[in-house]
């Protein structure tokens, strides 16, 4: 099996890794950069546990082929907070409860970041569209959807 | 106890050429062992599950024009094998004069999945439930089909000859999808009863389309094509002759449904049984077909 070196940037950083050609995003990011903030749950595109942003747009990392990040930027859960600074929506999912098990909250966050960036001002119903990939079973949602609420108010209040 | 539904992919060499020859080339010289790949949202989940087996996955979405979206008002609108369905619906184009095939992509899976799958690979995954495929042939795609000796047009119509299986040969790339400039007024809508109202396969699909047409009895032209009720994607063409040749009226898209539900062939499975998916074909062909015809008053 072919193994390809490519290059690309995660979190910021640039980085260079040699991937098998079955390597998936979610494996490269777990097994060979320690990013164990990201979860593999289905591995079948189900759960959204291993949501991260490719190129800014939320992808399951484990139906994407980590060869095919080449030249991309990848953001994980370990890259959402500034110098310290939580996101806005890491912030809010802690203020509203948002987070039982935990298990699949990075998925989340970053779905919800994906959502923010593109629209800044949801619904009820984007927010939910938004998270349908996204599986939770301890928390029922409601705090989840609050939290995405409260993080697009604080985030229009920092930019505004 | 594992954690994991699914293993992970089993050994496999990516290929991405660097034109669309090479790329049919490789094929057709590794056919049965090599196949294309876009989004492998599909193919990923059939190699974990051990149903493929390929030796080579050959990269095509990043090939010629295939990330590409265009709309004219008198070619139509062109959308490349490349091009997520996220992107369709985003589209102004789309949303504009092709909504079905918005609201058609809109259903698949979730937002994530969607930044990968494509409709083209909808399409070629040729699965009696895929979502999109309704919308692409009452809509009148094509598929721009690239071969080892030339380039070629295929008519959705034909395309499939059963579960998972076209006309495609080996060494065929299909590059885009093309759609004619839409009838106006025109109206459709998905009905896709899944197991849960989001993200689920359907039980059932129904595509309903509809625009005036002076050219019959009823003043009006209907489509319907089912999902999950027959080895391939259906048009239901006897909807279609039915409700052109009589006046459109209640009564009338209730027999349009019961037609529909005649033209099915439906089997058990672990989401629905036959009996059930025959009953809710008519009623949501009637459903689909009287709310696509509000739209259009």
């Amino acid at each position: 099996m072919t193994t390809h070196r490519i290059t690309l940037t995660i979190n910021g950083e640039y980085e260079q890794v040699d991937v098998s050609s079955n390597m998936t995003l979610l494996q490269m990011l777990r097994d060979r950069l320690a990013l164990t903030g990201t979860k593999n749950g289905c591995n079948a595109g189900e759960c959204g546990a291993c949501t991260v942003l490719l190129d800014g747009e939320p992808v399951n990392s484990c139906m994407v082929l980590a060869v095919e990040c080449a030249g991309a930027q990848i953001t994980t859960v370990e890259g959402l907070a500034h110098d310290g600074i939580l996101d806005p929506i890491q912030q809010t999912i802690i203020e509203h409860g948002a987070v039982q098990c935990g298990f699949c909250t990075p998925g989340i966050l970053l779905s919800a970041r994906g959502l923010l960036n593109r629209n800044p001002n949801p619904s009820d119903e984007e927010i939910r569209e938004a998270l349908v990939g996204n599986l939770c079973r301890c928390t029922g949602y409601l705090r989840i959807i609050d939290a995405v609420k409260d993080a697009a108010l604080r985030q229009q209040a920092l930019l505004s | 106890m594992t954690l994991n539904a699914h293993p992970e992919l089993p050994e496999f060499d990516y290929i991405r050429p660097a034109s669309l020859m090479e790329a049919s080339q490789f094929l057709a010289e590794h056919a049965g062992e090599a196949r294309p790949m876009l989004g492998g949202t599909d193919i990923f989940v059939r190699m974990r599950d051990g149903f493929w087996h390929e030796k080579y996955l050959v990269d095509v979405k990043h090939l010629d024009g295939s990330g590409d979206i265009r709309f004219d008002p008198v070619a139509g609108l062109t959308i490349g094998a490349g091009v997520n369905m996220n992107r369709v619906i985003a589209s102004p184009q789309v949303q504009q004069h092709y909504p079905l095939l918005a609201e058609a992509c809109r259903s698949v899976a979730s937002y994530q999945l969607r930044t990968r799958a494509t409709i083209v690979g909808n399409i070629c995954n040729a699965s009696p439930a895929g979502d999109t495929i309704g919308a692409c042939l009452l809509l009148g795609g094509t598929l721009k089909v690239h071969g080892v000796t030339s380039f070629r047009q295929v008519p959705l119509p034909g395309f499939f000859l059963g579960p998972g299986s076209t006309v495609l040969q080996p060494g065929d790339i299909v590059t885009a999808i093309q759609f004619p400039p839409p009838p106006q007024p025109d109206s459709g809508m998905y009905i896709k009863l899944g197991r849960n109202q989001m993200s689920d396969l359907s039980i059932v699909g129904v595509t309903a389309y509809g625009f005036a047409d002076r050219t019959t009895t009823s003043g009006y032209r209907f489509r319907v094509a089912l999902a999950s009720v027959a080895p391939v994607p259906l048009v239901v063409h006897a909807v279609e002759e039915y409700l052109a040749a009589h006046e459109i009226s209640p009564e009338a898209f209730k027999q349009a449904g019961r037609l529909a539900q005649e033209s099915c062939n439906p089997i058990d499975d672990v989401r629905g049984s036959a009996r059930y998916r025959k009953a809710m074909v008519q009623r949501l062909t009637e459903k689909a077909l009287q709310i696509t015809w509000g739209q259009l008053q």
